[in-house]
């Protein structure tokens, strides 16, 4: 048991030496800019930008040939029914 | 419809097809970088926006002092183009502005009358459906309101202070920009006359079958 223990301490030093331990901040620096790759990427913003443009167009295109499909051939079941009529 | 509609959606397409390669062509912006490419499609459709609550205004006016249904046709179909491109610009903008600005919104005066023009359109809609009857009048008068808070939007930039460009963005681009934003603005202005063409339709076609069920209940 001792052995194991010892082996463990022994083994498990360098590792942990090796892990850089953050530093107690005593104060906040302000800097003006980020660095680079702490900034908000733009490629996502863009991306959805764009994709949203091309739903909404397909979206409405969609919705309002639905709309109309459904009008005509609501028109053409009365018209046939109005014709049906006059010929009876 | 029309002869030249066909035609026209398949040019229509190629030019929305087209407008991707100007835009990747064109400079970047040398503060806000990459982000300022979605400038290409917010401010074309901030004019049609506009454009559209003109139209839905003048043929609310002309149906208010003319009666004329084949206006009020138009304006019903304005109204829906300006929710369309209004939620294009109140979508891409925040986007844009998160980057550039830091902040997804702000209450200055560009961005709240453009929100505000954008729920009057959603108010002549909602008036057009649930008002019962007499709704296209009470409708006709809000698109009056819509309208006349087109000018204010446009150059409320230019008066106010405002984290937002100006207008005087537009006249000072350079070339390559300048050519991308133009051929956008093109294919918006040429969408959004095939899509009031096709939503006039579908009232034409409306006008139809209430004149059919008229003649049948006769």
């Amino acid at each position: 048991m001792r052995l194991a223990v010892l082996l463990i301490l022994l083994l498990g030093t360098p590792v942990m030496a090796q892990q850089p331990q953050p530093q107690q901040q005593d104060e906040f620096v302000p800097v003006s800019q980020l660095p680079a790759q702490d900034q908000l990427p733009a490629a996502p913003l863009l991306v959805t930008a764009y994709a949203f443009v091309w739903i909404a167009f397909f979206a409405y295109v969609a919705s309002v040939a639905r709309r109309l499909s459904s009008v005509q051939r609501e028109v053409e079941r009365l018209d046939s029914d109005i014709k049906r009529g006059t010929r009876g | 419809m029309p002869k030249w509609f066909v035609p026209a959606v398949g040019l229509c397409a190629v030019m929305f097809a087209a407008s991707p390669f100007l835009i990747a062509r064109a400079d970047y912006e040398s503060t806000m970088g990459l982000v300022q490419k979605i400038f290409y499609y917010h401010l074309p459709s901030a004019w049609t926006f506009l454009l559209s609550a003109v139209v839905c205004g003048i043929a609310s006016a002309r149906f208010l002092f003319g009666g004329s249904r084949r206006q009020d046709r138009l304006a019903y179909a304005a109204a829906e183009l300006t929710v369309l491109f209004g939620a294009i610009v109140l979508v891409t903008g925040p986007l844009w502005a998160r980057k550039a600005w830091g902040v997804w919104w702000q209450w200055d005066v560009r961005l709240t009358s453009s929100l505000m023009g954008w729920m009057v359109a959603w108010a002549y809609l909602l008036v057009r459906k649930y008002g019962g009857p007499g709704s296209d009048k009470l409708a006709a008068g809000l698109a009056l309101f819509g309208m006349a808070n087109v000018p204010f939007v446009y150059v409320s930039v230019n008066y106010w202070r405002t984290i937002h460009p100006a207008t005087s963005v537009v006249p000072t681009l350079p070339v390559d920009m300048g050519l991308a934003l133009w051929f956008s603005v093109a294919c918006f202005l040429l969408l959004f006359v095939l899509l009031l063409r096709l939503r006039v339709h579908l009232e034409e076609q409306r006008a139809t079958l209430d004149a059919l069920h008229l003649s049948l209940d006769e």
